[in-house]
């Protein structure tokens, strides 16, 4: 049996995986240098007057200066720097673009800066629409109802919750002076404008049509077996198994349920001074069988030991642990298994192909559940190729039944 | 609004014996495209954003309709093109079943209602058991003995999950939650005060899963959506939207073919998720009415379904289609739950009429009827050795066969 992954996920959706992000928050510690950087001015909008303000043009005019580009290449870069959230439109807050005049923009606070650390969560959206709607008394923009509604659904356990810290906000809000408050304002409707932006959804009815067709496109893009294969495939497990199928073939001596005696349980526990016959040939029919009982995979770690590449086990053995564990250990489990296993000069290195190792440990700067499966598989073939030299020694624990080659 | 009926209503269907919360054929609506259900993730704005663009184009209704049209036709046809081959040509030369002599070995009472759902332990001999009077009860199928019961605080408690070490049950239903019970060998604790909810859905929970440990749990509910939970902090690691109507049903691969589950619903739909991404991976439409069951094969290659429309279905993952049907003309009323004996030979279905049928996988046709129950069986499942299955009836017992 082949390892088989669905599709090969590098866990790209668990990190934004943005490098530029160092380079881009360089420029802005730059620009806003009390020297060499951009000055702001006060401006009046509407009745308050907002500080730290500045224009498009002074902003490209700097980037101009600065990086020594073409216009085209400063006015497209402004752009990125405004749809990544570092700078922020005042006026028309819904287009994320620089423009080149008068148009004012401020320096997003850092706090809102986008951050490997953490994804913009639908709970704190969930928050703030309702504080805005507690603010505007209902009257939300079209596209940040549509989010309301879906999110009054999905997160509608947690609804209460969501509600008192709303309040909880707006209170606090309340007590700030009305240019902080308005500054606050700007700046966290920024940041939801950059991570939640407004599309129009849901009363598109071409839509499901629309996902539907990439979904069969995949579908047919999707490699296939013919059927003589995959069935092929089902027969030949059935006849392996068919002398294991305790309805098919009497189990030895006495099936429990059949004849309340429980012997066939007790010879088959996990320390017991000799396998079954049957139990050891089922070993034989895949490796997988042989880890996936705990006696098995006893007698193989003996065996490895003896050939001095336990690690190999150990490692496969935490790796299951971490994919299968609590989210909150995950970060801890990876640092011992780096220190333990993939270090270099660790106490128990496994010895991997370099590229798998180096795509692993660079994966272990940010944890994730399945940060471990390309080493992991590698070491799980690692140890079927052994397997043979395992069976014809230390696995031979009784007398075996034709052995079936995998 | 979907599944909700009048208190008076609801004791009418209550005595009539017939899940009320489950919305009938009769009554359903066409989806509601506001909650589309084909949208990938819940708010996945990027891809929303891509998708608009997209459809601002300007592809009409029309234009997509029939690319959606021509694309199914297509598919069909790559899938026509591999197969080459019927399953009962394949297992032509596989020798007959022999007689069976399945017997019942033992008969669980001790519940007071409908029991609802089944679930085995590793050790092979317990076993988990919940009933609509919101009892769930832990027992040593082998002595008969009751070790734990517990009692929810919901009624119709319609699924529940026995934890891989053996050391806790998770179960839920109406409440719309999935809790895990740490089970203590100290009989006279409380059981309820450690309670802890994990799972939470906007709408009834139709089954749960532990995965390889009893750190993470899977759901599937009558909102329409499967969810990954992370037990001990509760988070909710991942979720998949697809269905468009209620899921009744979901199964995990067998751990030595990867991370996936398939999951059944009320929309004739089985569908195979991958549970790092959260994509729907493959689609199977082929029922005539809901999927109250799906199994996978030993292989993890195959998966069987039961549904309302009276059959049961065997799905090649591989060949991307489905390659038999187990059904008889006899055979009217639906089949609630499937479960595959060790060797895959054998297909172990409940049905709505109070049998058990045994199907030969390989060849299609009915070995033998198992009677006994007096109600409906609503769940079947083979313990983890193999040596026997037990099904749960809505006659308040448990059956173990054997």
């Amino acid at each position: 049996m082949t390892i088989r992954t669905i599709r090969p996920n590098r866990g790209q959706h668990y990190r934004p995986r943005m490098h530029c992000l160092q380079k881009i928050e360089a420029h802005m510690v730059e620009m806003q240098d009390p020297k060499s950087g951009l000055k702001g001015a006060e401006q009046k909008l509407n009745v308050t007057t907002i500080p730290h303000v500045i224009t498009g043009q002074d902003i490209i005019a700097w980037l101009l200066n600065k990086m020594k580009v073409t216009q085209e290449e400063a006015e497209a870069y402004g752009t990125m720097l405004v749809a990544y959230g570092y700078i922020y439109p005042l006026q028309n807050h819904r287009k994320l673009v620089m423009c080149n005049d008068g148009s004012l923009y401020r320096f997003q606070t850092p706090y809102f800066w986008p951050t490997q650390k953490w994804v913009a969560e639908d709970c704190d959206y969930a928050i703030y629409l309702a504080k805005r709607n507690i603010r505007k008394k209902g009257v939300l923009e079209p596209f940040e109802q549509e989010h309301y509604t879906h999110l009054h659904t999905w997160l509608n356990h947690k609804w209460d919750f969501i509600v008192m810290q709303a309040t909880e906000q707006y209170k606090a809000g309340k007590e700030r002076k009305k240019p902080d408050r308005v500054v606050l304002d700007c700046q966290e409707r920024a940041y939801w404008i950059v991570n939640r932006p407004p599309v129009r959804f849901c009363n598109d009815s071409r839509k499901p049509f629309f996902f539907q067709n990439i979904f069969y496109q995949q579908a047919i893009m999707r490699s296939k077996v013919k059927s003589s294969v995959s069935l092929g495939a089902l027969v030949k497990f059935v006849n392996t198994y068919k002398n294991h199928d305790p309805f098919l073939a009497p189990c030895l001596p006495s099936n429990p349920w059949v004849t309340d005696n429980d012997t066939y349980w007790t010879l088959n526990i996990r320390r017991v001074d000799q396998c079954t016959k049957m139990r050891v040939e089922r070993w034989s029919f895949s490796f997988f069988e042989l880890l996936s009982d705990q006696r098995g995979r006893d007698d193989f770690k003996s065996f490895l030991k003896k050939e001095f590449s336990g690690e190999n086990l150990a490692f496969w053995e935490a790796a299951e642990e971490l994919k299968w564990g609590s989210a909150a250990a995950i970060a801890t489990k990876a640092a011992v298994i780096f220190k333990t296993f993939l270090a270099p000069g660790a106490p128990r290195w496994i010895n991997i192909d370099g590229r798998t190792m180096g795509l692993t440990v660079k994966g272990l700067d940010h944890p994730h559940r399945y940060v471990l499966d390309g080493a992991q598989t590698h070491v799980f073939l690692l140890m079927k190729k052994v397997r043979p030299t395992a069976e014809r020694g230390p696995l031979k624990t009784a007398e075996r039944g034709p052995l079936k080659d995998r | 609004m979907r599944g909700v009926t009048s208190a008076r209503q609801q004791h009418q269907l209550a005595e009539a014996g017939e899940p009320w919360w489950r919305q009938r054929e009769s009554e359903r609506k066409r989806p509601n495209t506001r909650t589309s259900s084909t949208i990938p993730s819940p708010l996945c704005a990027s891809s929303l954003k891509m998708a608009c663009q997209a459809l601002q184009s300007g592809e009409s209704l029309a234009t997509l309709k029939n690319e959606s049209d021509s694309l199914k036709k297509k598919l069909e046809e790559e899938r026509a093109k591999l197969h080459d081959v019927e399953l009962n040509q394949v297992a032509e030369k596989v020798e007959l079943v022999s007689a069976l002599s399945i017997r019942t070995r033992r008969v669980l009472k001790g519940h007071g209602n409908k029991v609802l759902c089944m679930d085995w332990c590793k050790d092979k001999r317990r076993l988990v058991s919940s009933s609509q009077d919101g009892k769930v009860i832990v027992w040593d199928g082998y002595t008969l003995n009751k070790e734990h019961a517990v009692t929810m605080p919901c009624t119709w408690v319609m699924a529940c999950a026995y934890a891989p070490s053996g050391c806790a049950v998770a179960c839920g239903g109406l409440d719309n939650k999935c809790s895990v019970y740490p089970l203590s060998l100290d009989k006279n604790e409380n059981l309820a005060a450690k309670k802890k909810s994990v799972a939470m859905h906007t709408n009834y929970l139709s089954g749960c899963s532990f995965t390889n440990s009893d750190m993470q749990l899977l759901t599937s509910s009558g909102d329409g959506t499967c969810a990954l939970w992370d037990v001990e902090s509760g988070q909710l690691l991942q979720s998949f939207h697809g269905h468009t109507a209620d899921v009744l049903s979901l199964n995990l691969a067998p751990s030595e073919t990867g991370n996936t589950f398939v999951s059944g619903g009320c929309d004739k739909k089985a569908n195979v998720w991958d549970m790092r991404s959260g994509q729907n991976v493959q689609s199977f439409e082929t029922h005539d009415s809901d999927i109250n069951c799906v199994k996978y094969y030993p292989t993890g290659d195959a998966f069987a379904s039961a549904s309302d429309d009276g059959t049961c279905r065997l799905y090649d993952l591989r060949a991307d289609r489905e390659v038999a049907v187990y059904q008889k003309d006899s055979i009217i009323f639906g089949a609630s739950s499937v479960d595959f004996s060790l060797s895959g030979r054998l297909l172990f279905a409940g049905y709505n009429d109070y049998t058990i049928n045994v199907w030969d996988v390989l060849k299609g046709n009915r070995i033998s009827v198992l009677f006994g129950h007096e109600n409906r069986v609503s769940c079947v499942k083979v313990s983890p050795d193999g040596t026997s299955f037990a099904s749960a009836s809505w006659d308040t017992s448990l059956r173990i066969w054997a």
